[in-house]
């Protein structure tokens, strides 16, 4: 298989063509619009290794991102970083977006968990880079570098991951509490040594799930208050959020933005354009969804003024840059990476800067 | 010893002297021969070099205005934290300047509610835990010279330390670093916030030994200090046996703090010093730390003791105080000091393997004992599989440095065979670099060197460490071949 990908990534070199990679297309609404023909990576598909007691899980790009996590589910463990699939997600497609759900401010990101990648680059050049050990400092770590790089460098030909073991007993309390309280409180909470494992806020209402041994998350419930959720009840809650199924995801026609910001952001309401119904905090307040109509360059000055940046995630007009512009420093080392693994331009182009 | 680096200039050091006197006040610019020579090594001693001269930046402008200088005349840039590393990553090039950012040593800001802390790059790993700890807080990564080195050299060297199975390395507590290239031009990478536009080149900057830019400020996460700690120490026939019962501590869902092994020549060693009850008779011993809520810790120390005596644990000691916790601990750390005791010379070797493999690469480190008649001293970070052999010998017997060579370039042969690295911790630098070439192939190397032009397209920032040439890779192939054998000359001892 990789010998055919290499054969096209050759022709597309020679005749100025591009390849568009898809795995299941589930990402397909993320980032700029893609074009060029589709190589798609599901035909590159399974567990290579697999060993639970090394934490670490090996598979190739195409392999279904349901597949791995139900062999992880076996062993009673997980991706820690609980990545959002949004329909038929490939393993590929999950690391090139770096997607992370409700438990990434507590376990880490995506990038944290890449152990090692293979790459075939813009030459063909079949490359191993990091590898299935915790521990690896020889050499740059390319394979983190890949992680949320929308395929712009090269395909992921296969992953290796960290993984964890699955929390022995998780509970979610739910509290009424104004957004600002709300702010507040998850901040308080994540100064002390409590087992909190995800939080959000929406419509007054703050869920936080506290996930760990059985007897410190029974402790961390008294500490944090608020009422249990039932348990099958708070599992598909998150999930729905994960999933972005929940109707604040899923209802009305306006676009969904993404606002990353730092831990001490303030609340953000603009009269009209950004107030309580049309935001969702999650982790602890540094991701904030918003759903509103308000122009991406004063949702970006919002942004950055409180030291985060503003991504347009679905919908909405795409032509106004989907992820914020890069400071001209940092868009000379883009443009200078993206030569160095992809000099004929061939993937995703504009995928995620209109520019390469 | 000397190490041979490959990488040359045409340099002038009297024009970069003036240059740099014109932008340096006088008690920033180290010329003087004598004052000279405490740089010429880092923590890999055996690897000397005089440097040009050696440039202590008290400010960010500064710092640029020594690369803008550099850049400008073609000299190579060596940067250089507290020079604690133990693989010649901040070895001096004799024709180049060595940056020191020791002098930028403050810390900025330390934010309780967003649990960061800003800091200058030279200031010590230790300091910020302590900066931190009126708030309750701490930083996590915790190499064992903590005490001196810098969060800069940290960030270079992608440090760990003994906790970094549960927290991490230093990649995943550092949340962003202002960095000046080598033209002098500054970027920021990462943020406060949980991610930055862009390719993460955060990421790819830690652990890229200074090759790729010099950080000037450097934002960490702090995490709440544990409400308590407790230790496990339990002893086993075999190593074979305490590697199967690491396997399946993980087996049973636990994430220990802390989770190291000394084998028997480590505790002999120790032992006469720390006095901390070791059992001398076991093959080896397991330190398994755990942390968090007095309630979690409970629970965890419950179930790691089920498992440890359920998996050949002949004897089993549980920690009853934070005195007797520290005690435990205290033969670990005092490690490489108790062998260089008894040994008078020994070389450290930092491969990964799969932690499967730790009972194969113990055997065989004992086959090789024999083979090579030298001892060794095992300590890992068991959690890990990041393994420091220590190999004894003393270099004033002819053939032993030559044994122990061989021997530390089979363990490291061996570790890269069973899919792990040569280098866990310790970086690559001066000392593995001809190592770089077993690890990875030609076309790797070619996209390690393409990173590196993307940032540094002149090649001074701390050129020939870290990303061997072709040629040094044809060379050390034509060895190879030759020897039927992989080669390592210039191993240290240290």
């Amino acid at each position: 298989m990789l010998e055919q990908w290499r054969e096209r990534i050759a022709q597309a070199g020679r005749e100025g063509g591009v390849i568009q990679l898809r795995g299941g297309g589930s990402k397909a609404f993320y980032g700029q619009d893609a074009v060029g023909p589709v190589l798609d990576t599901r035909v590159h598909s399974g567990i290579v290794n697999y060993e639970p007691t090394e934490l670490v899980i090996t598979v190739r790009a195409g392999t279904p991102l349901k597949e791995l996590e139900g062999a992880l589910a076996q062993q009673r463990q997980i991706l820690a970083f609980e990545p959002p699939h949004f329909g038929e997600a490939t393993v590929g497609g999950c690391v090139s977006s770096g997607l992370c759900g409700p438990r990434r401010a507590r376990a880490g990101s995506l990038r944290d968990f890449v152990l090692g990648a293979q790459l075939l680059d813009g030459n063909g050049k079949l490359l191993n880079f990091g590898g299935q050990v915790m521990k690896n400092v020889a050499g740059y770590d390319v394979s983190r570098l890949l992680a949320g790089s929308l395929g712009t460098l090269g395909i992921i030909t296969e992953v290796s991951l960290k993984v964890l073991p699955a929390p022995e007993r998780e509970q979610t309390q739910v509290l009424t509490l104004p957004q600002a309280e709300a702010l507040t409180t998850m901040r308080h909470w994540a100064g002390l040594p409590l087992p909190v494992s995800a939080t959000a806020w929406r419509g007054g209402e703050l869920r936080v799930r506290l996930s760990g041994a059985a007897t410190a998350v029974a402790a961390a419930a008294q500490q944090v208050g608020g009422s249990t959720l039932e348990a099958s009840l708070a599992q598909n809650d998150w999930l729905q959020l994960r999933e972005q199924q929940s109707s604040f995801f899923a209802q009305g026609e306006l676009p969904l933005w993404r606002i990353a910001f730092p831990a001490t952001a303030p609340l953000v309401a603009v009269d009209g354009l950004i107030n309580d119904d049309n935001t969702l905090l999650e982790w602890n307040g540094t991701q904030r969804w918003l759903r509103t109509q308000m122009p991406a360059v004063k949702l970006r000055e919002i942004a950055q003024q409180a030291g985060g940046h503003a991504t347009l995630f679905r919908g909405g007009d795409k032509s106004q840059g989907v992820f914020t512009p890069l400071q001209a420093g940092l868009a000379v080392l883009h443009q200078n990476l993206k030569r160095e693994f992809d000099p004929h331009g061939i993937f995703n182009p504009g995928r995620m800067y209109r520019d390469f | 010893m000397t190490f041979s680096n490959d990488a040359s200039f045409e340099v002038s050091r009297g024009d970069t002297l003036t240059r740099l006197r014109a932008v340096l006040p006088r008690h920033c610019l180290i010329t003087s021969e004598e004052m000279l020579r405490p740089y010429e090594c880092d923590g890999l001693s055996v690897y000397r070099e005089t440097p040009l001269a050696v440039a202590l930046p008290e400010t960010e402008v500064q710092a640029q205005a020594v690369l803008k200088v550099c850049h400008e005349l073609g000299v190579p840039v060596v940067p250089r934290g507290a020079g604690t590393g133990l693989s010649g990553g901040a070895l001096p090039h004799s024709q180049g300047v060595v940056l020191s950012l020791a002098r930028m040593n403050a810390i900025v800001r330390i934010d309780k509610t967003a649990q960061v802390a800003v800091v200058q790059p030279g200031v010590r790993n230790l300091a910020i835990s302590e900066a931190a700890d009126p708030y309750g807080l701490y930083y996590a990564p915790d190499p064992s010279s903590q005490i001196a080195c810098t969060i800069g050299g940290n960030v270079a060297e992608n440090s760990g330390g003994v906790h970094c199975l549960k927290y991490g390395l230093t990649v995943h507590n550092v949340l962003r670093v202002r960095v000046l290239l080598m033209s002098g031009d500054i970027v920021e990478l990462g943020s406060e916030a949980p991610d930055s536009p862009g390719f993460d080149l955060l990421a790819l900057i830690m652990g890229s030994e200074g090759l790729l830019g010099v950080v000037t400020e450097v934002t960490v996460k702090l995490i709440p200090k544990p409400e308590c700690a407790q230790l496990v120490m339990a002893s086993f026939d075999s190593a074979n046996a305490a590697g199967e019962a690491v396997a399946a501590i993980i087996s049973a869902g636990i994430i220990p703090a802390g989770l190291e092994m000394m084998d028997k020549a480590i505790t002999a060693a120790v032992e006469p010093f720390v006095k901390a009850g070791y059992d001398l008779d076991a093959a080896a011993i397991l330190l398994a730390e755990s942390d968090g809520t007095h309630d979690e810790v409970e629970a965890e120390i419950a179930r790691m003791e089920e498992v440890l005596r359920n998996h050949g644990a002949r004897a089993l000691k549980i920690s009853q105080s934070e005195q007797q916790r520290l005690l435990f601990w205290a033969g670990r750390k005092a490690a490489f000091p108790a062998i260089g005791r008894i040994s008078p010379d020994y070389y450290c070797m930092d491969g990964t393997i799969p932690r499967k493999h730790l009972g194969e690469m113990l055997t065989a480190i004992s086959d090789m004992e024999t083979k090579y008649g030298l001892a060794c001293a095992n300590v890992f970070h068991a959690g890990d599989g990041n393994l420091h052999p220590l190999i004894m010998f003393d270099a004033n017997v002819p053939g032993e440095l030559e044994r122990a060579e061989q021997f530390g370039a089979q363990i490291l042969e061996l570790s890269v065979s069973l899919g792990g690295s040569i280098t866990g911790e310790h970086g690559i630098g001066a000392e593995k670099i001809n190592q770089m070439c077993i690890q990875y192939s030609a076309d790797e190397l070619e996209s390690f060197r393409a990173i590196k032009r993307a940032f540094d397209p002149a090649g001074l920032l701390n050129p020939g460490k870290a990303i061997p040439t072709l040629h040094r890779c044809a060379e050390y192939g034509a060895m190879h071949v030759h020897n039927g054998k992989v080669p390592f000359p210039e191993l240290p001892r240290f």
